[in-house]
């Protein structure tokens, strides 16, 4: 293991003096023909290869809006899996462009790790699951439990908040891997296991136990996970956060995947701004005009990714909550594209 | 002086070879900090004295998360020390046994020993921990069910629970007078061997230590008011409390660890004791000393020659092996700095930090060794 934090330092600090200044990030990119985007190591819903090893999941999706919204063309991105400790490195180092992967955004990461948060793409929040056996309403009898846990999430930090504010005795069991947290979880090791809210729908789906296990209904934190990337390329940031608000707003405007060609006769002027038959859009974020036409053409609106990776149509079948439109008592809120 | 002068040019090509890897490493050390500001990443070791936030599972001092990541750091430390002072004594007690096993004229024992140490140093440490780790979460029962297999000791998936004496101010008496009676054992020792020079008479010194050892605690105790309550274990919500335990992953990283690196400790007590001449062996024979004799006075002071320089490095190798304890959830150094680590992205720092720690472990325990091969080693006069 010294071996490993060895290659650790080295790999560091070459990767931080490899990263010569030449042209942004995006030309980079441009450049290079295809996007790397920073995912989980498998996080069914979110990001998780499927049998035939293509990725799917929400993040996947929000990654491949962003390759739209530059290539015209959802194919052209590469996903690398990272760990929780990885991730930020990653970033950092340039080795993903993009990362989109249940991070939550939080003023330290914004600010002080040299990272750039696009908007929120899933409000999310910390929660405890438990064994239904048990019979435990509510996180405040969870007195002396012992909880898994990974390694380097807020969850860590979550958890310990909420325990000392109720005065409550508990002892972490922190795992450096997700799958031996979980796995930990299964076999009985801990009274409770935490996570966000989603991350333990996922869990007990991809386990296929989703009646055994109850999720307990406080909610801990407030997690908003968005995606990333690295500070100080303006036009990068651009394109990802409006990828994001042209998926959001073609919910609003109903524009889907499906009826899209023929939303391209509306009368709308919104609709006729949103798939570039108004031109100006495009020209600002120095992209084609028809970006968010392709991306909703070949990814989808907000709610198909939703429904698709974390809803309905998923072994996770989360409800839309907070996560519905602003105009549905929801929080998401596309700024307008004009 | 001479280009061909060879002391010159010894002392040219060391100092070039000195200014390249000066210079490499401040190449390495401003080019990273460069990198880091413009990327607007903090460097430094300020956020140290911040409070750190999160709960760890296990400590021998006293912890709580609104400490600082300095004395988070510090309960990572004394959580490798432990698991590796403790495992390294087992480590070698075991290793000499097994490596004696090995060598046994007896058929079943050796064969045993050997097939004990072929599986032991073939297999990756990792796997056995995770195997020593799930056979101990998934084959004990939960907290409920718990074995009690006497009294009140608890086996369980949450650990073993026992017993312990209620803390006692006659306890920490006890423990100086254990102390005081180590100290005169080496007394006894030296004088004994004074004595024996002088007259060739020898003096019981086991007997007499073990004399020692047992009573003079025992006195101070029954001195202090014999105290006798002890502090049990009882299940009390989700868990026992009261009493000690040792957690699963303590248990499991131990157990690895010391299942692992007693199969080469066994090895090299082995090639040791096989590498000191058999007519060694004959002479002492020949002179009338006893086979235990024999060993402890003439094979073993020449095999330990052999024995204790690699000896020190599966010490290093099982302190530095433990940062293994990651994957089984145990919270060693490697685990609260990988957390810290998370918590305030100062990777560069706290891997140098890591470095550092696994570097003063190493240092001390050559230091330690290297005297101790001193005291050992064959003195020519």
């Amino acid at each position: 293991m010294k071996l490993k934090s060895l290659i650790n330092t080295v790999g560091l600090c070459l990767l931080y003096i490899s990263q010569t200044q030449a042209g942004s990030q995006l030309d980079a990119i441009k450049k290079r023909g295809y996007l790397n985007c920073g995912v989980s190591t498998g996080l069914v819903g979110f990001s998780s290869p499927n049998s035939k090893g293509e990725w799917k999941g929400f993040d996947v999706d929000v990654c491949r809006a962003v390759a739209t919204t530059i290539f015209s063309n959802a194919k052209k991105v590469k996903f690398v899996p990272l760990s929780g400790q990885q991730r930020f490195v990653a970033l950092q180092t340039g080795t993903v462009d993009v990362l989109s992967r249940v991070t939550s955004k939080t003023l330290s990461r914004d600010s002080g790790i040299g990272l750039r948060f696009g908007p929120v793409v899933f409000y999310d929040g910390q929660a405890f699951m438990v064994k239904k056996d048990i019979g435990l309403k509510s996180a405040k009898e969870l007195d002396g439990a012992s909880v898994c846990t990974q390694q380097g999430t807020t969850s860590e930090l979550n958890m310990t908040d909420f325990f000392r504010t109720n005065k409550l005795k508990f002892k972490p069991i922190v795992f450096e891997n997700y799958n031996e947290s979980i796995q930990a979880f299964f076999k009985g090791r801990c009274d409770t296991y935490t996570n966000d809210s989603s991350g333990l729908a996922s869990a007990r789906a991809s386990a296929g136990k989703v009646n055994k296990f109850e999720i307990l209904p406080e909610r801990v934190s407030k997690e908003p996970l968005a995606p990333a990337i690295k500070q100080g390329d303006a036009d990068l940031y651009n394109i990802l956060s409006w990828s994001v608000y042209a998926m959001i707003e073609a919910e609003e405007l109903n524009v889907d995947s499906k009826n899209i060609d023929q939303m391209k006769k509306s009368k709308d002027i919104r609709i006729q701004r949103l798939l570039g038959i108004k031109p100006g859009n495009g020209k600002s974020l120095g992209v084609d005009e028809q970006w968010a036409y392709n991306i909703v053409k070949q990814v989808g609106n907000y709610a198909e990714v939703f429904k698709r990776n974390l809803g309905d149509d998923s072994p996770l079948k989360l409800k839309r909550g907070q996560n519905a439109l602003w105009n549905e008592g929801g929080l998401m809120y596309a700024p307008p594209l004009r | 002086m001479t280009w061909n002068d060879p002391k010159l040019r010894q002392i040219i090509y060391q100092l070039v070879t000195f200014s390249v890897v000066v210079f490499a490493a401040w190449f390495l050390f401003t080019e990273t900090q460069s990198n880091l500001a413009k990327q607007n990443i903090a460097s430094g070791f300020s956020f140290l004295k911040s409070e750190a936030g999160f709960e760890i599972g296990e400590s021998v001092l006293n912890y709580a998360p609104d400490h600082s990541y300095a004395r988070a750091l510090y309960v990572g430390f004394f959580n490798t020390l432990k698991v590796a002072f403790i495992g390294n004594i087992f480590a070698l007690i075991l290793g000499i046994i097994l490596g004696i096993c090995r060598l046994s004229k007896n058929y079943l024992l050796s064969q045993v020993s050997k097939g004990y140490i072929e599986v032991a140093r073939n297999t990756p440490l990792l796997l056995q921990l995770f195997f020593w780790y799930a056979v101990i979460t998934e084959t004990l029962p939960s907290v409920r069910g718990a074995l009690n297999p006497f009294g009140s000791v608890f086996l369980s998936n949450r650990g073993v629970f026992f017993p312990v004496f209620k803390s006692h101010p006659t306890w920490s008496y006890v423990g100086i007078s254990f102390a005081l009676s180590v100290v005169l054992c080496f007394v006894v020792r030296y004088f004994s061997k004074k004595k024996q020079e002088e007259t060739g008479k020898e003096l019981p010194v086991l007997f007499v230590s073990l004399a020692l050892l047992i009573g003079i605690p025992l006195l101070t105790w029954l001195i202090g008011g014999y105290p006798m309550e002890l502090n049990s274990p009882a299940l009390k919500g989700f868990n026992f409390s009261g009493g000690y335990s040792f957690s699963p992953e303590f248990s499991a990283l131990l157990l690895g660890l010391v299942v692992y690196t007693s199969a080469f400790n066994a090895e090299i007590v082995r090639s040791g004791i096989e590498s000191v001449d058999k007519g060694q062996w004959e002479a002492a024979d020949s002179l009338g000393l006893s086979r235990t004799r024999t060993m402890s006075l003439v094979i073993l002071p020449q095999a330990l020659r052999v024995i204790v320089p690699p000896i020190t490095s599966q010490i290093l190798n099982l302190t530095k092996n433990s940062s293994l304890a990651v994957a089984i959830g145990y919270p060693d150094f490697v685990s609260v700095a990988n957390t810290t680590m998370n918590q305030t992205g100062q990777a560069v720092e706290m891997v140098a930090l890591i470095m550092l720690c696994y570097l003063f472990f190493s240092l001390t325990t050559s230091f330690v060794m290297n005297l101790y091969n001193k005291s050992v080693a064959l003195k020519e006069r």
